[in-house]
């Protein structure tokens, strides 16, 4: 699990997150949305530790990152997968050398064993056949699907994404979604991401956080986003014709 | 202002690459391939910019000579002090910060670009140990490529003493032999050991430190390429004044 407690950031004179306060439980798919320019990466990379903060707390089961040194830190952060929104595959590796990058880095492992674990997760997310690519000769998709697996091979307590869907055809990014949610029910993790997808708020929120201008707007599930009269989000969820009639055939099947 | 807090980022970035080693069975392949990138795939160039410069030495000093008190023997002479002194390991590590320099730069700003920095910080792994650190450790081996250097400009040096007739190669030898002070190849060697830090920490400094996208990448090499050579010349000047003055 990961608490928040009134996160601050600042670049400059510029006050990015200004106080947010929100818990990501462990075994649940969370969201953070909010248009462009809201805060949503730098919160992220907060959470990442990538950004130091001024003010409030980040804790990982307990473990206040502000409270640990460097090296406790980088502990946590071998606990830590991610994805990142254009894959971050190292390009001088194979694929199945980025997914065996964290096995390497982490554990003693043998050869075979880690064969075998890159073998498993890459079955997982159906890549059986790619060991011997570049990631230049993969598709988007098959980058992102490499992504998440290097991102659980080491069996992460925490997920990160960062828009794991940009870039993506629709049906290609359903079955992202699809394997983000299986993962982590499948191994208990606690999963982030960060989104502009409606299509991701729908199917995967369990939990979803809006932030608008640095500050927490308003939090829910999937099922209560339906329901919200909170102007802010449904302006900006139910921006399309689409979703106000997806929303409207909701409430009329469940009124 | 600005300088200051790159020299003071560039610093603290030298004590991180000392710190938190990545393990040795992935820091092994690494140093390896920095090896095979930036020593063995320079000594192409360095081979033959050595060998035709050490050739135009010989003839601009054979044709600035024309008085005929002055033995043929000097051409040898003052090609093996150019070469020894200054040009193997001054000249060459200004083409090596346009090749290498660039060539670090580019790869690890594309990395910065497309966030594999951000995986491995995520990770929990040094960046700066496991980038600039193997790059550091291979470029060691750079004393070994000006070596090459100096023996192709004095052997490139006789060549051209033979086929263009400026003097006999029994002259040209024993002018190479002529007056040999042991403490020029210390000196030479020494330069040689600095600039291979700079063309190790300045150009990864430039990479790993941008900003922005593909554009700034190749802005970034240039930048990296002219301070690494500044800093060179700079250098060249406080160690000479140093050790030979």
């Amino acid at each position: 699990m990961i608490e928040v407690k009134d996160l601050r950031k600042s670049f400059g004179d510029t006050e990015i997150l200004k106080g947010i306060t929100t818990t990501f439980e462990k075994g649940k798919t969370s969201l953070i949305i909010g248009q462009s320019g809201a805060g949503k990466t730098v919160f992220l990379k907060c959470l990442l530790g990538i950004f130091d903060y001024e003010g409030g707390s980040i804790a990982y089961d307990g473990n206040v990152l502000s409270n640990l040194d460097e090296d406790e830190k980088r502990n946590i952060r071998a606990q830590i997968g991610m994805v990142f929104q254009g894959s971050a595959l190292f390009d001088s590796m194979t694929i199945a050398e980025n997914v065996m990058f964290p096995l390497r880095m982490f554990t003693k492992q043998s050869k075979s064993e880690m064969q075998d674990r890159v073998d498993f997760v890459l079955n997982r997310v159906n890549l059986e056949n790619a060991h011997n690519k570049m990631p230049s000769e993969a598709s988007g998709g098959m980058q992102k699907r490499v992504a998440i697996a290097r991102a659980i091979v080491n069996k992460p307590k925490y997920l990160f994404c960062d828009e794991p869907n940009s870039g993506l055809d629709p049906k290609t990014a359903i079955v992202i979604d699809n394997l983000i949610q299986e993962i982590t029910d499948e191994y208990q993790i606690t999963t982030v991401i960060n989104s502009h997808d409606m299509n991701s708020v729908m199917e995967i929120g369990e939990k979803i956080v809006f932030l608008k201008d640095g500050l927490k707007a308003w939090e829910g599930s999937h099922e209560n986003i339906f329901r919200t009269d909170n102007e802010v989000v449904t302006d900006f969820v139910y921006s399309s014709n689409l979703f106000k009639k997806v929303r409207k055939m909701y409430l009329e099947e469940n009124s | 202002m600005k300088y200051l807090h790159n020299i003071g980022t560039y610093f603290l970035m030298i004590g991180e690459m000392f710190h938190k080693p990545t393990k040795w069975s992935v820091l092994k392949k690494l140093i390896l391939k920095d090896i095979d990138d930036l020593i063995i795939n320079s000594l192409g160039i360095v081979a033959f910019i050595s060998f035709f410069v050490g050739g135009v030495v010989t003839i601009q000093t054979a044709l600035n000579i024309d008085n005929p008190l002055i033995p043929q023997s000097l051409i040898g002479f003052a090609t093996r002090q150019s070469i020894l002194l200054e040009f193997a390991p001054t000249f060459v590590s200004i083409v090596m910060a346009g090749k290498v320099g660039s060539f670090i730069t580019s790869s690890i700003g594309t990395m910065r670009v497309t966030e594999q920095i951000d995986a491995l910080e995520v990770m929990g792994i040094n960046a700066v140990n496991y980038l600039v650190f193997p790059k550091f450790i291979a470029l060691l081996l750079y004393p070994f490529l000006i070596c090459i250097g100096m023996f192709l400009g004095i052997l490139g040096g006789l060549v051209a003493c033979m086929y263009g007739g400026f003097s006999s190669p029994e002259a040209y030898i024993t002018g190479v032999q002529m007056d040999f002070d042991p403490f020029h190849i210390t000196y030479a060697f020494i330069k040689t050991c600095v600039f291979g830090f700079l063309l190790a920490t300045i150009p990864s400094y430039h990479g790993f430190y941008m900003k922005g996208g593909a554009l700034e990448v190749g802005k970034a090499s240039t930048t990296s390429f002219v301070w690494t050579s500044v800093f060179i010349i700079l250098l060249n000047y406080l160690l000479t004044q140093m050790l030979l003055s």
